[in-house]
């Protein structure tokens, strides 16, 4: 467990970043589907940022340039609220992993 | 000020005074009259609390935890199966670090119900992570309700604190209660300082996200050590009460002719009010006895009570509820407490008062009375005023 903080260096009562439990949990590891962004496609709504219940569309300058993979969890909802199905969901490692 | 109330009223009055943002309560025998007197506080504007009158006491402190998390000074009252339902947030609530004060008016659980007095509904949060604290009267639950707020609150601590009084014994009798000044108790317990509030936009936060076996050890450790805070914390708290009220509040518990006693008895609550009773009529033929009255329980003073008691050559250790299967929660504290102690005193667990059954100074004084004559300490339950 290296890397990880000691009980000293936690936040009270676990609070953590809004909209995340990004410090404590490396979500990305349970992810069946990943969400693959069509640039092309994209007309920068914003709705996938917004509706992202782990923090994990990134943003720059106000613009969707891709996802956090290590804290998506492929739940889908991005790809769900897209306006312009620019976002598609990609079962991981060929769909063969979806369950441990 | 000086005024003859009920534990109900004295308890509503240091809610009044110290005037949360929110209370959120559902009424419950013998409960009911903090919430009672609380609404009427808040009906005749007497206070700005939010009152939210929900449909269960599982709803009354999930209702405290996001007024609490919201950034809220934050109050609730409950008592036995009202207790019962709220555990599974009381859990949550030590766990999230916050500071709610709740007064619980003991009343045993069911079945068979019944709305009388016993500890069970108090032992059932034992280990839910809450401060606990017990009143020997309404003087009591009045000062420890102004106090709780002020160690619920302390960034060391940040935990839940239940003050214990019970039910009908001093929630329903009418007793002297000296009040403070509003002002007095308003600069005591101070202006609330949220932590990381959900309200503040600006600076948006997850309450209670998920961890994981590589975080939730780790969590936990730092809630225990709000816990191992809270000795202190209380400490001094009971310190710079004890100024502003002129009352005397020394310590983690109250010991009664305790000093130099060859008999004891540990008691939790007003049980020990009778006790003392005991113990001067005892004291007034001669006997060597004392009372060892726990005001702290939940974290329990273990090292303090061992001083206290190992003088002593046998102690009674009276539970208002059974551990089903094993001897009496508070017999398992002291009994712990005792022993690293090279000597020890001889240890007897009674049971007692089950579903508000009398306990009387005769049956307290045939316990002192008993205690020579046991010799050892024995994995053995003794009763007091059970019928065979
Ligand atoms: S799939 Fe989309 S919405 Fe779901 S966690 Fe990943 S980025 Fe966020
Ligand atoms: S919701 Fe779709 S269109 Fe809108 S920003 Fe996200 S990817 Fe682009």
């Amino acid at each position: 467990m290296a890397g990880l903080k000691g009980w000293r260096e936690l936040p009270l009562g676990g609070v953590v970043t809004g909209g995340t439990a990004k410090e404590l949990q490396k979500t990305g590891g349970w992810r069946a589907e990943r969400p693959i962004w069509h640039e092309e496609k994209c007309i920068q709504c914003l709705q996938c940022w917004l509706h992202c219940p782990d923090d994990s569309v990134l943003i720059k300058g106000g613009k969707v340039v891709g996802f956090d993979y290590e804290h998506c969890k492929g739940c889908g909802v991005c790809a769900a609220i897209c306006p312009k199905d620019a976002i598609e969901m990609v079962p991981e490692r060929g769909g063969e992993c979806a369950r441990p | 000020m000086r005024k003859a109330i009920t534990g109900h009223k004295a308890v509503a009055e240091a809610m009044r005074q110290i005037e949360p943002d929110v209370v959120a309560v559902y009424p419950i025998t013998p409960q009911s009259e903090i919430a009672e007197y609380y609404a009427e506080y808040v009906h005749n504007g007497l206070v700005r609390t939010e009152l939210v009158p929900v449909e269960s006491e599982h709803s009354a402190l999930s209702a405290c935890v996001g007024a609490a998390a919201a950034g809220g000074r934050v109050m609730t009252a409950t008592s036995s199966q009202g207790l019962a339902l709220m555990v599974e947030v009381l859990y949550i609530a030590a766990g999230l670090r916050l500071p709610i004060v709740m007064a619980l008016a003991n009343r045993s659980l069911s079945a068979p119900i019944n709305i009388h007095c016993d500890h069970s509904d108090a032992y059932l949060a034992r280990d839910s992570g809450a401060v606990q604290i017990f009143a020997e009267n309404a003087q009591e639950a009045y000062d420890y309700t102004i106090m709780a707020q002020r160690i619920a609150e302390d960034m060391r601590v940040r935990l839940p604190v239940i003050v214990n009084l019970d039910g009908f014994t001093l929630t329903h009798t009418v007793q002297p209660v000296d009040l403070l000044e509003d002002e007095v108790v308003k600069k005591f317990v101070g202006e609330f300082k949220p932590y990381s509030p959900l309200l503040d936009v600006d600076h948006p936060v997850t309450w209670g996200p998920f961890a994981m076996p590589d975080y939730y050890f780790e969590l936990k450790r730092a809630q225990q050590a709000g816990m191992e805070a809270a000795p202190g914390v209380f400490l001094s708290v009971q310190r710079e009460f004890s100024q502003i009220s002129g009352r005397r509040y020394l310590g983690f518990f109250e010991a009664y002719r305790l000093e130099d006693a060859e008999y004891a008895l540990v008691v939790l609550g007003s049980t020990a009010g009778t006790a003392k009773v005991a113990v001067d009529e005892l004291r007034a033929r001669g006997m060597k006895v004392g009372l060892l009255k726990p005001w702290l329980w939940r974290p329990f003073p273990a090292k303090e009570v061992g001083e206290a008691l190992a003088h002593v050559k046998a102690v009674a250790v009276l539970d208002r509820a059974f551990s089903f299967g094993t001897m009496g929660a508070l017999f398992a504290d002291v009994a712990s407490a005792l022993y690293p102690l090279e000597k020890r005193p001889i240890l007897a667990n009674y049971i007692y008062g089950l579903g508000g059954r009398d306990t009387t100074v005769p049956e307290l004084v045939h316990v002192f009375e008993e205690l020579p004559k046991i010799k050892k300490t024995e994995w053995a339950l003794r009763y007091i005023g059970l019928r065979e």
